[in-house]
């Protein structure tokens, strides 16, 4: 039973980091400027695309992934910069409504650049190398994931805690307009979390994509909602919440993909039931459920509206 | 509120209203079918039905709610799964045996059954979500919308719904013509009938907006304590405010099959919504009128008038650079953020057609401002 169940664990948990380096751009620009960032999907999918047609320029590997995590880090500015900026004191409303037509447009910028084909994700040496774990044959990067998202989030966590831009980004996200009178640089702290934001996007994109090998303009949207289940599955604002949700998104995802398999070798049934067609569907359901019984997630803190 | 308020501009908008049905139906006679005309005014008339649905619920009541694709989505299924004629079944429904509905409906009645599975779904999904706010509202139908896909293309269900597997075959907008006994077509109907489908829902959304209900809504919308401390039951008009648009939205996407003539639930994505929201914003939260308008807009620019800046332009010796497949989206998504970040009031604000005509406007100044 193991030896059925132990790929699906391990694919899942490969997924789930990089769902998790995705969430913490969510988690963290919902923690300060209360927007769900609709575009940061699309930034993943679009740092992909960055990576297809540097590679094929002929550099070396060492060059492009420094410069591929460096202008996914400037789009992830100018966006901010260009569409978020200008309505720092419009309603809400419109603030997600311009999220959503930055989305929209990065999508039909790559459409326009590729011509709306698949695009192959270059191979990464060693991370695509296949490797054997028990009974499992995997990519190397499926086993990496899991630690290096562990590291980048130990050093985030030390960043807030310990740096003074942290500081700044903790009291941003405690009380918007206090923190103004106390001197703090807002937009400076805003660009700052969406350069944070986008590099560990641009991070998550060259594991994901090493994994599924092809990219187009709407590869973005799924994972990217995903990821923001997982925020809020983990408590919108937490950190460690919005790693541990989307580890444990991506768990459930990987499992339920391979229910019917697993129910199948175990006995249970006889013949398949179509479940996987779910796999995206659960995500949902675990997010309206959290919502409905516990909407501050499972570490977030509860937030009161006064009237 | 405004009771002295002349008559004159409401019959101007309605004469002009008039006008735009005579005009359709006469170029209907007289150019040709093929033309790029008759395809933005029959998705034109689909997506201002939807639109305006989408506009009750964000503009008016101040819900706001990403799920219009998956109501959608079961408004078309609805209506595929009825009409679809039994002769046919057999064709569409290979794999499933020829399905399990054996037995077809007219299209009104299957329109209507259309809208009143949307807002079954739209009224079993609100128990849980409307108690959300705002954002998680939105990302929560938005999920719905997703579910609802899901279990739309799931095996389990394929002899209702045909699994992934398209339905086709229905009775379409071209069904409408009415056709001589040669077989050939008499008088066209195949845009007038859209546009009276449109324009008779659309018209229900308006009386309900202007009603008393219509009056409740938007005070939740502008502040729901305040609102709740006049009595409102929040609960209930929300509640009803979602199921209505649904249902709206139902009826709309039984009127994209129709336009498509294929149904596939994997058309209906969430990018589906966004492009909707977007026809909204554009046209103004809160105006019928402007939502109407920026449809006919929307769907020109995307499908007609833009179409060139996909295609090689040369000029003299000199060749446009850039202009290849695709580029028309570029240019106007490029529009719509314009939009979205400067005129965040859209085309319309939030007047309406006969605000637009009385010329006293500006003296009388808007209430509820």
């Amino acid at each position: 039973m193991w030896d059925t169940i132990f790929p699906y664990l391990l694919s899942g948990i490969s997924v789930g980091g990089q769902y998790a380096l995705i969430a913490i751009g969510y988690t963290m620009v919902y923690g300060i400027l209360r927007l769900i960032n609709f575009a940061h999907g699309d930034v993943f999918m679009v740092s992909a695309i960055i990576m297809v047609y540097i590679m094929a320029s002929g550099l070396p590997m060492w060059i492009c992934i420094p410069l591929v995590l460096l202008i996914t880090v400037a789009i992830g500015f100018l966006i901010e910069r260009a569409a978020y900026k200008p309505l720092r004191s419009a309603p809400r409303m419109s603030v997600m409504i311009s999220a959503i037509g930055v989305s929209y447009t990065l999508q039909n910028l790559v459409l326009y650049i590729t011509g709306g084909l698949n695009k192959q994700y270059p191979t990464i040496p060693w991370i695509s190398d296949t490797m054997q774990i028990g009974a499992a044959k995997t990519k190397i990067v499926t086993v990496v994931t899991p630690f290096l998202v562990i590291l980048l989030v130990v050093a985030l966590v030390l960043l807030i805690n310990r740096t003074k831009i942290g500081m700044a980004m903790r009291a941003v996200s405690k009380d918007f307009e206090t923190s103004q009178l106390m001197g703090i640089k807002i937009n400076n702290v805003i660009s700052a979390t969406f350069i944070i934001g986008s590099f560990l996007a641009g991070v998550g994109s060259i594991l994901f994509f090493t994994n599924y090998p092809t990219v187009i303009q709407t590869s973005g949207a799924m994972p990217g909602l995903k990821a923001f289940v997982a925020a809020v599955f983990g408590g919108i604002g937490s950190i460690p919440g919005a790693v541990i949700g989307a580890f444990i998104i991506g768990i459930m995802e990987n499992i339920i993909k391979g229910l019917d398999v697993i129910l199948f070798k175990l006995g249970v049934i006889q013949a398949p039931l179509g479940l996987a067609t779910f796999s995206d569907a659960f995500t949902f359901a675990l997010l309206i459920v959290i919502l409905v019984v516990k909407p501050s997630g499972l570490f977030g803190e509860k937030v009161t509206d006064k009237v | 509120m405004n009771q002295k308020k002349s008559k004159k501009p409401m019959i101007i908008s309605l004469c002009l209203i008039a006008a735009v049905y005579i005009g359709v139906f006469i170029a209907e006679q007289f150019i040709p079918q093929q033309s790029m005309l008759f395809i933005v005014l029959k998705k034109g008339a689909v997506y201002a039905l939807v639109a305006v649905s989408m506009n009750l619920l964000n503009g008016f009541t101040g819900i706001f709610s990403l799920g219009q694709a998956g109501f959608m989505l079961v408004g078309a299924y609805v209506y595929g799964i009825f009409t679809i004629p039994v002769a046919e079944r057999m064709n569409v429904y290979q794999y499933f045996d020829g399905g399990l509905v054996q037995f077809t409906v007219p299209v009104i009645i299957a329109m209507i059954f259309s809208g009143l599975a949307a807002a079954l779904f739209a009224f079993l999904i609100g128990l849980p979500v409307l108690r959300l706010k705002s954002d998680y509202l939105a990302i929560a139908t938005l999920g719905f919308a997703e579910i609802i896909r899901a279990i739309f293309q799931w095996n389990g269900l394929g002899r209702i719904t045909n699994s992934s597997n398209m339905l086709n075959m229905f009775p379409t907008f071209n069904d409408f013509n009415i056709l001589g006994p040669d077989g050939k077509v008499t008088v066209y109907l195949s845009t007038l009938i859209p546009f009276i489908m449109a324009g008779v829902c659309i018209l229900l959304i308006v009386l309900l907006i202007n009603s008393t209900y219509g009056r409740a809504l938007k005070a939740i919308r502008d502040d729901e304590v305040a609102a709740e401390a006049m009595g409102i039951n929040l609960a209930h008009h929300k509640r009803l405010a979602f199921c209505v648009s649904s249902f709206f939205a139902g009826v709309g996407g039984a009127m994209l099959a129709m336009y498509q003539t294929t149904v596939q639930a994997k058309s209906f994505t969430s990018a589906m919504t966004y492009e909707i929201l977007l026809i909204v914003v554009i046209g103004g939260i809160g105006s019928v009128t402007g939502s109407v308008l920026s449809s006919f807009l929307f769907v020109a620019c995307s499908e007609w008038w833009l179409r060139f800046l996909d295609e090689k332009q040369i000029i003299g010796n000199f060749e446009v650079p850039l202009l290849r497949i695709g580029f028309r989206m570029v240019v106007f998504s490029v529009i719509i953020m314009i939009v979205v970040l400067f005129f965040r009031k859209g085309i319309m604000g939030d007047k309406e057609l006969p605000d637009l005509l009385s010329r006293s406007r500006k003296a009388k100044g808007r209430a509820g401002k």
